[in-house]
């Protein structure tokens, strides 16, 4: 019998009796016997920890990018995870219990998403943020469902946005039959000016950018507010680099009611794309208008301060198919994560490793101009942006591989018309030794 | 209990990071001030802070757990080490360079087609809620490309809230079957609902109320017949490993509850895995991106759309892959049979004292009305006398269709004794409510915090830290 199932033979015997039957396959009578399976799932069992352990360190021999050097963002950031997050999310405590519906015995779990709650409201300088969503794209696709609970219309998406989390964001509109407006970017990598003027209008219910956007360049939310703002549009930022709210205007500052996107920067590892965490943003005012799950602040029989979950009748469990969102498990421990990370850098801490971020991208972008590259885009960027590399992007990807980097996500399968196009991303993991390296090998390929 | 900003003070550092030269190349009107909201605090600090609210929490490692169709069983730690072999791919990277983490998408495809006997599988959803709106819209995408526009998706009134909230998301409107008096769908009602207009109903099996709706296939049968389908909530597939394959039951389309059925830990309400199989009718609109093997090589290739960034719940799914490797076929038979003689156990023991809310025989959890204990004492005064006796409560109030309900699931990761000692302390609180019902009003007595004010906190919603001036 497995190791995990603590019955003794004689136990089984026990409760049967107890229950008033013979066997075992006499619990399963309620079940047609020409529904039932006879046969034996075809799955071999590796019940020996070590032959287990073995098996997936076989498939994971498979794997041939470790001894590359690595430039990669593009909606998933190589941060470095201090071991105390590692060691703290861990535990049993954080890790096996459910949702928290017994406050009383889940007060570690309500604290620290109390916690990360207020962290997210001071990164996006809104009021309210909810207790996670799964990741940056369906956080984004919801902020879309959420406008339109505050005013119907047309939504209108920046071009520059995530193309994953604009292909989401399709899935989640077409099914409710919304229509959708592209936004174009001008030759600055910034949204269009022209554009946002003249197809934004006051049928429009909201307006979604990327912030940072997908070439990395960083937008003028306050001038494109200005804009959209007499129009009754609501602005919606999405950001899948958060560490770049530490050192940005943040996008409540700049007018937006919804901030939204991806926090896996803080203290969660790339993992292959998953689990990640889409944070979510908004104004106090909107705040039942809200997907997701909230933990407030309250006080117990005795007058001690305690956390629950609140505001809940806009949740499925309650509203049913009038619910806010269909979302029920959400990524609350990766929520955890978040909290503990900031906790550990803290408000200097964070500044200087955003500001040693944007530093390294300065430097390689500084570097790769002396080498005679031209960045595609003039607007100030974080710690990522297109570089023209003067031919098939993918097939310059692919020469940098085979010297050992794997290095920027080419724009040719997004962007066609940005064929040349390389994203580039640099964060505190990229040494300055590896950049300048990085550099030579692409100016040798130029 | 104090929150991490209570213990900044300024000055301190929980982390190194260096200040290197350097030149910053943002106009001043993009930056930001510093964040005074974020603390200022020493590891050392850090770490003792989320130590203390990690021991106010409960959970499976440390008890009982018996939440109805939550299935909060053992997680094994092997997986948890199995898992961190794998955390440090950019899921941008090239596939030549990552095959072995594709290989493990394609055999836990491979092994989920075994156990449910479904044709594929896309393991993008994030949960199981994400799950049954990218199921819902499969189907949604089949009948459109088929030039059919249905309105409607058929739940029964003992389904998850999630159920119908998916639907809606997905575009339908949702339409409530009522259960009959055994407990099941009841067919009748469900012919009278059953139109053209149908694209789907959505089923629970077994159902909350831990039953096996036995007319599956004729249901499915008569679906069918009016060119709709079956969609099946896998949330108690825990009852069904190798026991039953859906795909006999005439299910098109289903999601499994990795965290659930295969034993990844819920981490205080995700991260979860919600992997949706379909028949081979479906297969083409599965959303993206999509497995496919040429010459031993794996690559990523377009679904119809997308419901996430990236793949899917990586790491989630590499510890339901190794659960499943290290039971193998037999060992999922077992889990199964053992859940439900747990349960059945329980049934047997809590009847004495308790009623079940209904006769028909039950599988891997059942629920118990409030009809014994209502005059003196509510469910959920039952609930959190529980927490005193150190154990954690049930299910409550769930399904809708009875009336306080107390759904028991214990799963197959629990011994006679912890059984036997969850059924003493509930006949003890049955005796409680009889004798000393305030004692069961005033619970919990024993836990961090008593009883909480939820009506204030809804009333003056406070959501984030504000500090005090």
């Amino acid at each position: 019998m497995s190791r995990y199932i603590p019955l003794t033979q004689r136990d089984k015997e026990e409760m049967l009796r107890e229950i008033g039957v013979s066997s075992i396959d006499d619990l399963f009578s309620s079940i047609p016997e020409n529904l039932r399976f006879d046969g034996e799932l075809q799955i071999e069992a590796i019940p020996e920890e070590a032959e287990l352990i073995e098996y997936f360190k076989k498939l994971d021999s498979l794997n041939r990018y470790r001894d590359k050097k690595i430039f990669l963002g593009a909606g998933a950031y190589n941060h470095y995870v201090p071991y105390a997050v590692d060691y703290l999310s861990m535990r049993s405590e954080f890790l096996t219990p459910y949702t928290p519906y017994q406050p009383e015995v889940s007060q570690g779990t309500l604290a620290a998403t109390f916690e990360y709650q207020t962290y997210i409201s001071a990164l996006t300088g809104l009021e309210v943020a909810n207790a996670s969503m799964y990741e940056g794209a369906t956080a984004t696709a919801e902020a879309a469902l959420m406008a339109l609970r505050i005013k119907k219309g047309k939504i209108a998406i920046a071009k520059s946005l995530h193309p994953q989390y604009r292909e989401v964001i399709d899935t989640y509109l077409q099914k409710q039959g919304i229509e959708i407006v592209d936004i174009g970017y001008a030759a600055d990598g910034r949204v269009n000016p022209v554009e946002v003027e003249s197809k934004i209008d006051d049928d429009t219910s909201a307006f979604i950018v990327g912030y940072p956007n997908f070439f990395g360049v960083v937008e003028d939310l306050k001038t494109i507010y200005e804009k959209i703002k007499e129009k009754r549009v609501l602005l919606i930022t999405s950001t899948w680099e958060i560490l770049s709210l530490a050192l940005l205007i943040p996008p409540g500052e700049a007018g937006a009611e919804i901030a939204v996107g991806e926090a896996q920067s803080f203290g969660l590892p790339l993992a292959y794309g998953g689990p990640y965490l889409g944070f979510f943003a908004t104004t106090r005012k909107h705040v039942w208008k809200m997907p997701g799950r909230l933990v407030g602040m309250t006080k117990d029989v005795d007058g001690k301060t305690g956390f629950v979950l609140t505001l809940s009748a806009r949740e499925q469990h309650i509203r049913r198919q009038r619910a806010t969102s269909n979302i029920c498990s959400n990524e609350a421990w990766c929520a955890i994560r978040v909290a503990i990370y900031l906790s550990l850098l803290g408000r200097k801490g964070l500044r200087k490793l955003a500001i040693l971020n944007h530093k390294r991208a300065v430097k390689a972008a500084s570097l790769l101009e002396k080498a005679g590259f031209k960045l595609k885009f003039s607007s100030p960027f974080f710690n990522e942006f297109v570089v023209d590399v003067g031919r098939d992007s993918r097939k310059f990807r692919d020469s940098l591989i085979e010297k050992g980097f794997v290095a920027g996500y080419p724009l040719a399968d997004d962007y066609p018309e940005l064929k040349t196009g390389l994203l580039l991303t640099f964060t505190e993991m990229n040494s300055m030794e590896d950049i300048e390296r990085l550099v030579k090998e692409m100016e040798e390929l130029r | 209990m104090r929150l991490i900003f209570e213990l900044s003070k300024e000055g301190k550092e929980g982390f190194f990071v260096k200040n290197e030269d350097g030149e910053i190349r943002l106009p001043e009107e993009l930056i930001r001030q510093e964040i005074d909201e974020l603390p200022e605090v020493s590891e050392r600090e850090v770490v003792s802070h989320y130590l203390r609210l990690s021991v106010m929490n409960y959970s499976v490692d440390w008890g009982f757990y018996p939440l109805g169709s939550c299935t909060m069983k053992y997680n094994p730690k092997v997986n948890e080490l199995v898992a961190s072999l794998f955390t440090d791919a950019h899921p941008l990277l090239p596939e030549e360079l990552v095959q072995g983490y594709l290989r493990i998408f394609k055999e836990l495809e491979e092994v989920l087609c075994e156990i449910t006997g479904l044709d594929a599988f896309t393991l993008s959803p994030s949960a199981g809620a994400h799950g049954e709106f990218a199921g819902i819209t499969i189907i949604k995408n089949y009948l459109e490309a088929k030039g059919e526009n249905r309105e409607v998706v058929l739940i029964p009134d003992s389904a998850h809230g999630t159920n119908p909230a998916s639907s809606a998301l997905a575009g339908y409107k949702a339409v409530e079957i009522p259960s009959d008096e055994h407990g099941r769908i009841d067919l009748e009602k469900f012919k009278e609902a059953l139109s053209d207009r149908v694209a789907a109903l959505m089923i629970t099996n077994p159902n909350t109320l831990g039953i096996f709706e036995s007319n599956i296939r004729k249901i499915a049968d008569l679906l069918h017949e009016k060119g709709a389908f079956l969609y099946m909530d896998g949330a108690n597939m825990n009852a069904f490993l190798g026991k039953v394959k859906v795909s006999d039951l005439g299910v098109d389309v289903m999601h499994l509850n990795l965290h659930k059925t295969f034993s990844t830990p819920h981490g205080g309400g995700g991260p979860g895995s919600g992997p949706v199989g379909v028949v081979k009718t479906l297969e083409p609109h599965l959303p993206g991106p999509r497995l496919v093997e040429e010459k031993g090589k794996l690559r990523w290739v377009q679904g119809e759309g997308r419901i996430r960034s990236f793949y899917g719940n990586f790491l989630v799914l590499v510890k339901a892959l190794a659960y499943i490797r290290e039971l193998g076929g037999r060992g999922l038979k077992e889990v199964a049979e053992l859940a439900v003689l747990n349960a059945n156990y329980l049934r047997a023991k809590l009847s004495k004292k308790y009623r079940i809310s209904y006769e028909t025989p039950t599988l891997h959890e059942f629920v118990l009305t409030d009809d014994t204990f209502r005059d003196k004492v509510s469910t959920l005064d039952v609930a959190k006398r529980l927490l005193d006796y150190g154990l954690h409560p049930p299910t409550i109030y769930f399904p809708l269709i009875v009336h306080g309900a107390l759904m028991i699931e214990p799963t197959e990761t629990e011994s006679k004794e912890t059984l036997d000692e969850f059924v003493n302390a509930m006949l003890k609180i049955a005796e409680e409510a009889e004798t000393n019902p305030e004692l069961l009003h005033e619970a919990p007595h024993v836990t961090p915090v008593r009883r909480l004010d939820e009506v204030g906190a809804a009333r003056n919603p406070i959501l984030r830290y504000i500090k005090p001036e």
